[in-house]
């Protein structure tokens, strides 16, 4: 059994950032990046588990599937979908920035990115509101944040007791007449719900991935970057094309069926 | 290397002055060594709470009549055991323990990859056992550790939402040492070790993280939305809203079959270290031991739908599920033939670690078998939620994990802690477990054959000789579990100084001190033969050489 000694294998120079664990920082950085890639596909499996309540259930209601997808808003969503695209590209920039340790473009970058994930989530907050605004008997979030304009609701797409299906879209009534196929109605139940389910987990990532931008900008303010050292600033970009790619599933199979 | 003291500096030592800062110093580690200690001692609270669990259920079951509790009671004392024996000990237990301990001392690494996100999911761990703790203080939880629905989402009114929770976390915990674990068998390998020098333990670890990164957010994911109904009162899996309760049990046992192997495949791995060292010998079929780790995880992902047959799934799911459970049972008899070999023609040492291995051998041969009784539909129709199952997975979760478990502290004990425990007591108490155990779950398959339903508390008198046999093995098993409490606790002081290769075994963590350094290794090792290298005459110059009165 040969041996080498720990100041041997630290003969060249690294900077502070190399962790004790460590040899080199190329080992760092690939096991930093496997370890990314591996949570990738935890994340991926918690999804999955959505998407498979989606295709059971999908294939029990389709019907009401149509009916129910109708009544999102797919128009905002079609926003929503390109700022998304649009803050992948300028996460790639960051991390190209990065490489190059250009800080200018690196902060632009990472500011523009949290801006667009930031409009994300605002558009959806509304979408959101738009359908708790109905359930109180508003026609939109102003003026049901307002209280004017008030009348009796007839259309609730919040599931819960209050689920109201509206009449004129779905051919078999709203909750309240559980006389008629029980089933049939709790179809479009099935569906909003996983709809608040998968939208409200990915806006979660997109809280957390704003997050995670905003420590990596900080760190950038300090100088902790450098062209040979840009770790975090891979992986958070790894992390956000994640939250992108899941939506860009979301969006056709909610909005799109 | 001296043998007569500790070395000077290891990583149980530190220079704190005030308690506070000896507290300070182990709660905030990133020690892989320390956190795998603060894993030991937890688990094993939890196991002892487990069995307090366990014991109300057989002491309730010694008569056919419900003299002790409710049926509602009893209802959460099983609940109680089998929550927090599975989610809160058998998961983490092998992994978390001994994986943290000797992933990086086996390949020769200063640390996992990630030490700051393990002490992370040694708290997400205590979190989530407080939350259980919390459900259980609280009134308990009647559902059993399945959590199946539609009990769960609209039935239950017991503090089903908080113990879900507890699970919830904890099962981040157990997705953050798969994750470390990956990247450092990737990534941190001392130079010159390759795939195949690789210690088998170091294998089927690296078998079970892949489980555990790909399935443990499919149970997020399922218990998430029980909670989601139960909160909201929406109906996901309740039927009267269009929802379908089988969704759970298929996205449970996704996970939970794969899940027995999340505890199996480590215990294998420990086994694999263990006859190898005790009987002088090469591993036989390394390669294939080694790959039969990777089968046993791919395969376990295809075949939870043997947890359903009974449950309307359809004749041809049914009829596929059963064959590829007979599959599984492949990769899993190729280990157990692999360490028959590695016996034949050994030398063979009966010290305390290998009687845990010998039984774990004989034990797990039973409780697979009868898994395959379990796989075959025909049969399974008549057992299935009967006390032939709870006999089955007994047999394969406390006599394969448990026995390895014991069977690996007992082995890096001395690695551990510098010291040794007393051998004499270590066979006795293993003889205890051994004998305890069989007596306490044989006579469960004859009472499940002869059709006692499981999760009863009531039940005919001509029952009642099995089940006091089986409360009477339960309490011999007890006394095996106090025993060693007792003898390693006393060994910490008492014990004579281990040295740093007691057992004369192979493989990196042996190479450096007992208890090691913080950093593990004082120069990184290079290494330059395959695991196991026993040269091949090692066995019979021991035969040769053996006299009366030298260690068995
Ligand atoms: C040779 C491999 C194995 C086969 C073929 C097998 C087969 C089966 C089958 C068919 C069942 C369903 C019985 C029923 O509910 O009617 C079952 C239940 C079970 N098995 Fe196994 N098994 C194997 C190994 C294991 C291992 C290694 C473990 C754990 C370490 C395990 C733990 C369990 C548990 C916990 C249950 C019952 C779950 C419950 O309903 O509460 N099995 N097994
Ligand atoms: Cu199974």
């Amino acid at each position: 059994m040969a041996t080498i000694t720990h100041e041997e294998a630290h003969v060249h120079a690294h900077g502070p950032e190399l962790q004790h664990q460590f040899e080199t920082p190329e080992q760092q950085k690939e096991a930093a990046t496997l370890g990314m890639w591996a949570f990738l596909v935890t994340e991926i499996m918690l999804f999955g588990g959505i998407f498979m309540a989606y295709i059971v259930y999908r294939w029990a209601f389709p019907e009401a599937w149509e009916e129910s997808a109708a009544l999102l808003n797919t128009p905002l969503a079609t926003v929503n979908t390109v700022v998304l695209l649009v803050s992948s590209l300028t996460v790639a920039l960051a991390v190209n920035a990065a490489e190059e340790g250009n800080k200018r473009r690196l902060l632009t970058m990472l500011a523009l990115t949290m801006l667009l994930g930031l409009t994300f989530l605002v558009i959806k907050g509304y979408e959101y509101s738009e359908k708790f605004a109905h359930c109180a008997g508003a026609k939109d979030p102003i003026s049901w944040i307002t209280g004017s304009d008030l009348h009796e609701s007839h259309e609730c797409l919040v599931p819960g007791r209050g689920f109201l299906f509206p009449e004129e879209h779905g051919a078999t009534g709203g909750s309240h007449g559980a006389a008629h196929t029980a089933s049939m109605q709790s179809g479009h139940q099935l569906f909003f719900l996983l709809y608040f389910c998968a939208t409200g987990l990915h806006a979660i990532h997109m809280i957390i991935g704003l997050g995670v931008m905003s420590a990596i900008t900080i760190m950038a303010l300090r100088d902790r970057f450098s062209p040979t050292y840009f770790t975090p600033v891979e992986i958070g970009g790894l992390y956000w094309h994640l939250i992108d790619i899941i939506w860009v599933f979301l969006f056709p199979l909610f909005y799109l069926v | 290397m001296s043998t007569i003291s500790l070395p000077q500096s290891s990583y149980i030592r530190d220079n704190s002055r005030t308690f506070i800062d000896w507290l300070k110093s182990w709660l905030l580690t990133v020690d892989h060594k320390r956190i795998a200690i603060l894993y030991l001692l937890s688990i094993n609270f939890f196991f002892l709470l487990g069995g307090l669990a366990a014991t109300l259920v057989r002491v309730e079951l010694i008569t056919p009549q419900g003299d002790l509790m409710s049926s509602d009671v009893y209802n959460r004392a099983f609940t109680l055991h089998g929550v927090i024996m599975v989610f809160f000990f058998l998961i983490p237990s092998i992994p978390a323990v001994l994986g943290n301990f000797l992933v990086p001392l086996m390949i020769g690494a200063r640390d996992l990859a990630f030490p700051r996100l393990n002490l992370l999911s040694w708290y997400l761990y205590m979190i989530g056992g407080i939350f259980a703790l919390i459900a259980a203080v609280f009134g308990g939880v009647d559902t059993g550790w399945t959590f199946y629905t539609p009990f769960t989402s609209t039935y239950s009114n017991s503090n089903v939402v908080m113990s879900i929770t507890g699970v919830f976390i904890m099962g981040f915990s157990s997705i953050l040492t798969g994750l470390n674990f990956i990247a450092t068998i990737h990534k941190m390998r001392a130079p010159g070790l390759t795939w195949f020098r690789l210690p088998l333990f170091i294998w089927a670890n690296y078998a079970t993280s892949i489980i555990q990164i790909l399935a443990t957010p499919v149970l997020g994911i399922a218990l998430l939305l029980v909670i989601v109904e139960r909160v909201w009162g929406v109906g996901i899996y309740d039927p009267a809203l269009g929802g379908d309760p089988l969704l759970f049990q298929h996205l449970f046992w996704f996970y939970s079959h794969p899940a027995v192997y999340i505890m199996i495949l480590p215990a294998m791995g420990v086994i694999s270290e263990l006859i190898s060292t005790f009987s002088r010998k090469r591993i036989f079929g390394y390669e294939f031991i080694a790959f039969s780790s990777i089968a046993i995880a791919i395969l376990g992902f295809l075949v939870w739908g043997h947890h359903m047959f009974v449950s309307s799934q359809s004749v041809y799911a049914g009829l596929i599920f059963s064959f590829i459970t007979m599959l599984v049972a492949i990769p899993s008899a190729i280990k157990v033939f692999n360490w028959t070999a590695t016996l034949y023609k050994g030398s063979i040492s009966y010290r305390t670690p290998m009687l845990y291995a010998l039984g774990f051998i004989g034990l797990f041969v039973i409780g697979g078998l009868t898994g395959i009784f379990l796989g075959v539909t025909a049969v399974d129709l008549h057992v299935t939620d009967t006390y032939f199952v709870v006999a089955h997975f007994h047999y394969v979760m406390v006599g394969g994990t448990i026995m390895a478990y014991l069977g690996g502290i007992h082995f890096w004990w001395p690695k551990m802690t510098g010291r040794m425990y007393n051998e004499i007591w270590g066979s006795i108490a293993a003889l205890i477990i051994f004998v305890g155990f069989n007596m306490t779950f044989f006579p469960q398959f004859i009472l499940g054959y002869l059709g006692m339903p499981r999760r009863y508390h009531v039940y005919p008198p001509e029952f009642q000789i099995l089940h006091v046999m089986s409360t009477a093995g339960a309490s011999i098993l007890a006394i095996g579990f106090i025993v060693p409490l007792i003898y390693l606790a006393i060994s910490l002081r008492k014990g004579a100084i281990a040295g740093d290769n007691p057992w004369g075994a192979t493989g990196l963590e042996w190479k450096t001190s007992s208890p090691p350094p913080t950093f593990n290794f004082d120069k990184t090792p290079i290494v330059t033969e395959e695991a196991y290298a026993y040269p091949p005459e090692a066995a019979e110059r021991d035969a040769a050489s053996w006299r009366p009165g030298s260690p068995l």
